[in-house]
């Protein structure tokens, strides 16, 4: 009974027949499947990606010290940001190397970075090292008093500045 | 009910009781003690966890020369990181500050704790080093052949996740190396914005940012990232890489154990005069299984000769690897403490803030551009390892070390070169320094295309184009490349460490380092 039937090709033990190609609804059942458990995956993604972030205020208020002299830098305990006080008013540079992220120090010549040797000039623009773009300057506003506040969040056109 | 039959009872039970030790043992192992090849065999299969192995292994497997060993010696280190991870998982807390103070304790106070830290250290660094060696042995032999694709891309994922798994590890301490080294690699993460920024789309297109907001679940390094690569360290990356292993053994086995030359048999000369044949008479039966399974594997028509019994051969080699690796791991851990430097400081960088040392290669290199350094040519360098054995058709010298047109000699050539262009280009990069201090105004999309480790890049690739042509075969091209990636890793890794101090600037020696 399970040899030849005239209109069936032979075929040998070793050589299995294929499984149907059209079987629809077992293709239609696979292809739902994977596309349930794509989307689910996909939505089970979007669970790691933070919509609030952690990280404390980037706005704050620093009183400078009246000592402090033109081009000398001050940092705020605790903040990446570098203030200068110029005759023509306040301004602050970003102190995060814009390489990858490593604190840089003011120098009288400008800023080092100590993670890859970049140098930045006093306006921030790159000197050598491998940082790609000018550390950004921030927003500025005057609280009064000889106080500013300072906002990490948005840098502003390098060259700014402003009267205290 | 009589006072006899009762008696009998009790009897019995003392009788059941007195035997029940042994009956443990029956009932446990039951093949009985392994005296026989047979008994030994099903000691074998007989085993949830021994099963992995073959009943019987070729003798040109056994050979020392053909693996070092170095794949076992990656497995001892990775049990020996998993016992002693758990156990310090008992105190450590993975909360920012405090993370630190329970290392400590750990390091100061816990009973064996500064031990347990330091094996679990040590055995992680000989993990690094022996996957490395692993991988390279594998390629030196042309292992990766066919039937064996498959299992080097496997292979590749597991270097990735052992890779993965040192690196997260590094962050747990909160200490200031642990911080800057995290802060620097999820930077690196962020570093496609190189591109985006240049172009102008970092807006509207920013893989940079979200692989960084994924990484640290934060614009910065803290508390999120901590829990973060803590989830990574001690769950995720520990079961993708068993995982991963299960199915590395298991093609090894489906593979037809390791690759051995064609003439394998020959070069081994005949077997022990005390090995008995296998069958006494050639088998004359087809299996089921012969059906479904392709290629050469069904040995029909003659025992399987060149094979000795995996236990005891294969399985008292694996133990002498294994105690190998623990005491390697307990020397280094008894002479060197493992390091910790002073509590995180968000707002100064250690400087030179180093990574752990096979990353100081990647630092090296990231130190001319970030994105290309950090991303790029990883990717590139694995994207032709991945390629390798779908390049690489070739049939000669499958099994043998250096094997291929050229072999050893070719090699030896191969890393003179590797070496002297590495170390030239990087003297060049030292001594002069490169395009920014020429021109200061060029724009960085040229120094991110054109840079010390692109160059280098760049003249490997050619060389071994070169090879291709010349030897008139993909080995060796093959050869050549992966001869000059590892010479260029060896000098990168060993300027990074030795040679880098403050602000990154090359010192003969550390001890020419200001302030020392
Ligand atoms: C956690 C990391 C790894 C472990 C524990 C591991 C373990 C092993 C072991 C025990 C063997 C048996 C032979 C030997 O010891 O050499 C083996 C073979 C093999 N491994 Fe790995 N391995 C790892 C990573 C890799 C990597 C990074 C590659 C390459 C990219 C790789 C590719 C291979 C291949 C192709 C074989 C078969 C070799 C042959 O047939 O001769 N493995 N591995
Ligand atoms: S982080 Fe400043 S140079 Fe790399």
């Amino acid at each position: 009974m399970s040899t030849a039937h005239p209109s069936l090709p032979r075929r040998s033990r070793l050589d299995p027949e294929p499984v149907a190609r059209r079987d629809f609804l077992g293709l239609a059942a696979l292809w739902s499947a994977a596309a349930a458990l794509g989307f689910a995956a996909l939505g089970a993604l979007r669970l790691p990606k933070a919509a609030v972030l952690p990280s404390p205020s980037k706005k704050f208020r620093v009183h400078l010290p009246e000592s402090l002299a033109p081009g000398e830098a001050y940092v705020p305990p605790g903040r990446s940001v570098a203030l200068f006080k110029g005759a023509d008013g306040v301004f602050a540079i970003s102190t995060v190397c814009t390489h990858l992220g490593c604190i840089v120090k003011p120098t009288p010549h400008g800023f080092d970075c100590p993670c890859h040797g970049s140098r930045f000039a006093p306006d921030g623009s790159v000197v050598r090292g491998p940082a790609p773009a000018p550390l950004p300057w921030l927003a500025v506003t005057s609280a009064g008093g000889g106080s500013v506040i300072v906002d990490e969040g948005a840098s502003v056109p390098p060259g700014t500045k402003v009267a205290v | 009910m009589s006072a006899r039959s009762s008696d009998d009872g009790l009897a019995r039970l003392w009788a059941n009781l007195r035997a029940a030790p042994r009956r443990l043992r029956e009932t446990m192992f039951r093949s009985g003690p392994p005296v026989s090849d047979r008994a030994r065999s099903s000691f074998i299969f007989g085993n949830v966890f021994l099963h992995l192995h073959p009943a019987r292994v070729h003798r040109w497997s056994l050979r020392w020369a053909t693996t070092w060993g170095l794949g076992m010696i990656a497995l001892s280190a990775f049990l020996v990181t998993l016992v002693t991870g758990v156990l310090l998982m008992f105190y450590y807390k993975p909360y920012p500050d405090v993370a630190y103070e329970s290392i400590k304790n750990i390091h100061f106070v816990v009973p064996t704790g500064r031990f347990m830290r330091n094996i679990h250290r040590w055995a992680a660094h000989v993990m690094v080093i022996a996957v490395l060696a692993h991988m390279a042995r594998v390629f030196f032999t042309a292992a990766y052949r066919r039937p064996r694709e498959f299992n080097w891309l496997i292979g590749m994922g597991l270097l990735v996740t052992t890779l993965g798994l040192s690196f997260s590890g590094y962050l747990l301490p909160w200490d200031q190396l642990a911080y800057w080294a995290i802060t620097i690699g999820a930077n690196i993460a962020q570093s496609p914005r190189e591109i985006t920024d240049a172009l102008g789309i970092t807006a509207s297109f920013d893989p940079g940012g979200l692989q960084k907001l994924l990484l640290l679940g934060s614009d910065e390094v803290g508390e999120e990232a901590l829990i973060r690569f803590y989830l990574f360290h001690v769950m995720l990356l520990p079961l993708i890489l068993v995982a991963l292993l299960a199915v590395h053994f298991w093609r090894i086995r489906k593979d037809g154990g390791l690759a051995r030359p064609a003439d394998a048999e020959a070069r081994l000369g005949p077997p022990h005069p005390a090995t008995y044949p296998v069958f006494t008479e050639a088998p004359q039966k087809t299996y089921h299984l012969a059906a479904v399974v392709r290629g050469r594997t069904p040995a029909v028509g003659n025992g399987p000769e060149g094979t000795v019994p995996a236990m005891p051969h294969l399985l008292y080699g694996e133990l002498a690897l294994f105690m190998l690796t623990v005491g390697i791991c307990l020397v280094l851990s008894v002479l060197f403490d493992a390091p910790l430097k002073e509590l995180a400081n968000p707002a100064v960088p250690e400087n030179p803030a180093k990574a752990p040392w096979y990353f100081l290669g990647l630092q090296e290199l990231v130190s001319f551009s970030a994105f290309m350094g950090g991303i790029g040519i990883p990717t590139m360098v694995l994207i032709g390892l991945g390629l390798i054995p779908y390049l690489d058709r070739e049939e000669a010298g499958t099994g043998e070390w250096f094997g291929g047109p050229g072999g050893g000699a070719l090699v030896g050539r191969a890393a003179v070169f590797g070496l002297t262009t590495a170390v030239a280009l990087e003297a060049l990069a030292i001594h002069f320094g490169w395009l920014r201090q020429w021109w200061p105004e060029v724009p960085q999309l040229l120094i991110t295309a054109f840079n010390p480790g692109t160059v280098l890049t760049a003249i490997y690739a050619a060389y071994s184009l070169w090879l291709v042509r010349r030897h008139n075969s993909t080995r060796a091209g093959a050869l050549g490349l992966f001869t000059c990636f590892l010479a260029g890793f060896v000098v990168l890794t060993v300027i990074g460490t030795y040679f880098r101090g403050p602000n990154w600037e090359f010192y003969w020696s550390p001890t020419h380092w200001p302030g020392h």
